[in-house]
């Protein structure tokens, strides 16, 4: 059987008609496969959804219980029958639940990675290669600038600038689910044991990873009525990106913003959000893990999605590797 | 060359000067020598290398990757300096970990090299650094590492690392050479003051303080002397024993750009005075005809002839072996007149004194000054000695009353630092056009001259009349019935090409929020061109 009779594009995402079934499906359809909680992967409204127990979990914490019809938790590794297809949720080391998913049927072997990282990240379970005929990989960071750094040598950066600036308040802006409880377990990794202050939008998604077993150390809300603004002299808060514009961050002495994210790695990025410490820490794959994963899941054939997709299918082309870019609409290629 | 790396990474995206001088003063601190030294020569511009092009640096990194992935890399990242520190193909052998070089190592390495082998040492360099190290290097070579940091600012880091007055290292800077090695211990306490070795030196200029409400009326008038304040640069003009030396107030040597007055220069002594374009006594240019002169590195003939240069001399600093600095304004001054006379009369003239006979007098003459590029007075203490720094009392600058406009808010930028979410920066306009149909373009922008309160209300007003965003700009409402008008104060007005407008306001601050004003009513452009000629 040919892969893309397998697995196609349909403007509902990406399908496959053996099964019967969506994965990461950008409008409501009767059976979705979702890789990672995420809000452009996990949407609500389908009538089943088969997801790992953290994705589900974090999809009712998101979109309230009623997000979907009815839900199957998937244990990782283990195979599922639908239809006339199975199937295997295998971890990518994106944020906490998220997987790949392997769809096989009649010796062909479609892994659709969703979004991935080889980086460590303590906050959830590491990405493993699965061998397969044709390999999905996601191309946000799809270009040969994008090389982040180890993120322990970024959060050692920050931890320098506080001890720098005793005096002003650290600001780091990180995405609500994953990103901000990786940057704060990382903090923690490098002996920083003082209380860290979370913006609102954060308390939610960080309770529930304190809840399976992620430790994230002490927290406090960063409220308004903490009275003087002394209070927050040589502390570290973390917030969503957004809120560091907002009237949210006049709270804070003399803030220097710090961002988390993979496109701190360009300076003009860095310097259009008024970011003054950018950290480059990312839970995408860059450059250097895009091409060596594809690599080792040995794939004959790799279908490049969201992000720069035409760096990635020329590096294929070089590499003697068959590669198309698979047009998904409605995807985040901001996301990080 | 890690730290120095990441110093320039934090400098260049540190606006607050207090943040700039905390991140140069723990370097300088923390970084040994000559490192450190050589990282100050960087800022300074006083460190000199093998420049290699950068169209030799793209062809280096072609050859050692895909081009056509190297092309949608630059096209995305758009600076070519950060793209090839990015893309740079780490060697499968790299000699990391224990072996990175330090900057004393990179920068002996550049200086070793020849214009030919340039690119290949530059090459093994990259091969051996990680990608801000790759960057800083990128940056060295080709000039210029454009983060911000002026020389005055590294010197005032030095004076915050050693506790010193800032104007003790201006006076020795000229000196000293790289790597400054006498310059830190001396600033850590572990050697005495190095000597004053080299000859024409710059000595710290003596600045004076606004004149405030009531600062005048406890003063006697007759203790002052008065003379305009002309609207160039302020230089020190220094030579002794053949060595000549233009300095700017900031103790930068800037003589390359003005070989006409520097072959005037044969005296011995050290005058303090004004940099001007024209013919003295009958000619004195404006400002704008000045900036045809400044910052260049090399002046064509026809510059020179079109646009030349003078010192309106002030003040005598030295003559021959004598330092008169300790001498009172008023016998400096008669020192000075004697002396102004030995020199070449077109390139030197004298400052005029003013008369006046008590303070109400002098504020006449200020609001009206007899010659257009005249912006205000001078007061001097007759008695005081000529100090370094900015002493409060002995001298007062007292300006002519600024320009304003009435002007129509149109773009507003976030801020920095404690501004962060506020709306800070602002774009504003005047008509232009025909009267039925005028439109507003762009004359200047402003950050400061209001209030903290101010500022709320203005956010406010932003955040509510947003029409579009680009980043951290927001595009305001803006036509005849809505808007913001701003009361613009400025200092003069030159003539731009870079700007839609054709002009380019100087010091420009927001005087006052005209909320009372239907934005109609705000000015046109012909009124600010008018102040043009």
């Amino acid at each position: 059987m040919r892969a893309s009779d397998l697995l196609h594009p349909r403007p509902e995402g990406l399908y496959c008609p053996a099964g019967d079934f969506y994965i990461d499906p950008v409008r409501p359809v009767a059976r979705a496969l979702i890789t990672h909680g995420h809000s452009d992967h996990a949407r609500p409204g389908h009538a089943n959804v088969l997801a790992t127990r953290e994705t589900l979990d974090i999809m009712g914490l998101r979109l309230g219980p009623g997000f979907a019809g009815a839900t199957q938790a998937v244990p990782l590794g283990e195979t599922v029958t639908i239809g006339d297809a199975t199937v295997t949720f295998h971890p990518a080391g994106h944020v906490l639940g998220s997987a790949q998913i392997a769809v096989e049927r009649g010796g062909v072997r479609i892994v659709a990675s969703g979004d991935y990282k080889r980086q460590p990240d303590s906050t959830c379970a590491a990405f493993e290669p699965v061998a397969c005929d044709v390999f999905i990989t996601e191309a946000t960071f799809g270009l040969p600038v994008f090389r982040h750094p180890p993120a322990g040598d970024e959060i050692a950066g920050l931890l320098r600038s506080v001890e720098q600036f005793p005096e002003r308040a650290h600001v780091v802006g990180a995405y609500a689910l994953g990103k901000a409880q990786r940057v704060i377990r990382l903090i923690r990794d490098a002996g920083y044991d003082r209380p860290i202050y979370l913006h609102g939008a954060l308390e939610k998604i960080s309770a529930y990873y304190e809840s399976v077993g992620v430790d994230l150390g002490p927290l406090e809300p960063a409220t308004v009525d903490r009275s003087a603004k002394g209070d927050f002299a040589g502390a570290i808060v973390v917030g969503p990106p957004s809120a560091f514009a907002d009237r949210w961050a006049r709270r804070f002495p003399d803030p220097i913003s710090c961002f988390a994210s993979g496109w701190m790695r360009i300076r003009q990025r860095a310097r259009q959000g008024g970011v003054e410490l950018p950290l480059i820490i990312s839970d995408h794959s860059d450059w250097d893990e895009l091409t060596g994963t594809i690599k080792e899941t040995g794939a004959g054939e790799v279908w490049v999605t969201h992000g720069r997709e035409e760096a990635l299918v020329r590096w294929c082309q070089l590499e003697g590797i068959a590669a198309r870019p698979l047009n998904l609409v409605g995807y985040e290629d901001e996301g990080d | 060359m890690n730290r120095f790396a990441e110093l320039l990474d934090r400098l260049v995206l540190t606006p607050s000067r207090n943040g700039k001088l905390t991140l140069l003063r723990d370097y300088f601190r923390d970084t040994p020598d000559p490192d450190r030294g050589l990282a100050l020569a960087t800022i300074t511009g006083d460190l000199s290398i093998a420049a290699v092009k950068p169209a030799m640096l793209r062809a280096l990194v072609t050859e050692r990757m895909d081009p056509i992935l190297f092309g949608y890399s630059y096209d995305y990242v758009g600076d070519l300096a950060e793209t090839i520190s990015l893309v740079w193909p780490e060697p499968a052998d790299a000699p990391r970990a224990n072996a990175v070089p330090t900057l004393g190592d990179v920068v002996a390495r550049l200086q070793a090299a020849s214009r030919s082998d340039g690119p290949t040492v530059v090459a093994g360099l990259l091969d051996r650094l990680d990608v801000p190290a790759r960057f800083a290097v990128i940056k060295l070579v080709t000039g210029g590492l454009r983060i911000g940091v002026s020389s005055r600012l590294a010197k005032q880091a030095l004076a915050d690392l050693g506790k010193v007055d800032v104007a003790e290292i201006e006076e020795l800077w000229h000196g000293l050479e790289p790597p400054y090695a006498a310059l830190f211990a001396w600033l850590e306490g572990r050697a005495p003051k190095p000597e004053k070795g080299a000859r024409a030196l710059f000595r710290p200029v003596m600045l004076s303080n606004p004149v405030g409400d009531g600062d005048l009326d406890r003063l006697d008038p007759a203790a002052y002397a008065a003379e305009w304040k002309w609207d160039g640069i302020r230089v020190q003009v220094s030579a002794e024993g053949g060595l000549r030396r233009l300095y700017s107030r900031t103790g930068d040597d800037i003589s390359g750009a003005f070989p006409d007055l520097v072959e005037a220069m044969d005296f011995d002594g050290v005058v303090d005075g004004e940099l001007l374009v024209g013919r003295p006594p009958e000619w004195t240019g404006t400002f704008s005809d000045l900036q045809q002169r400044l910052n260049r590195k090399t002046v064509a003939a026809k510059m020179r002839a079109k646009y030349p240069v003078f010192v309106r001399c002030y003040d005598l600093l030295q003559a021959a072996d004598e330092d008169l600095r300790g001498l009172g304004f008023g016998a400096r001054r008669l020192r000075l007149e004697r002396f102004v006379e030995t020199l070449d009369p077109e390139r030197f003239d004298l400052s005029p004194m003013v008369a006046f006979d008590d303070w109400a007098d002098l504020d006449r003459l200020r609001k009206a000054p007899p010659h257009p590029v005249v912006e205000g007075v001078m007061i001097k203490e007759r008695r005081s000695p000529y100090l370094a720094g900015r002493p409060k009392g002995p001298w007062f600058k007292w300006k002519r009353d600024p320009y304003t406009v009435d002007a129509v808010l149109m773009y507003a930028q976030r801020g920095h630092g404690k501004r962060s979410s506020y709306y800070s920066d602002y774009t504003f306009g005047v008509w232009s056009g025909p009267e039925a149909t005028p439109e507003l373009v762009p004359v200047g922008k402003a950050y400061f001259g209001f209030t903290d309160e101010e500022l709320r209300q203005i956010d406010k007003f932003v955040r509510d009349n947003t029409i579009e965003r680009f980043g951290p700009v927001r595009s305001v409402r803006a036509d005849r019935q809505n808007g913001l008008v701003l009361e613009v104060a400025f200092e003069g007005l030159n003539r731009s090409q870079r700007h839609r407008s054709g002009v380019a306001m100087r010091f420009p601050r927001i005087s006052r929020l005209r909320w009372d004003k239907p934005p109609a009513e705000a000015d046109r452009i012909e009124t600010l061109q008018a102040l043009l000629d």
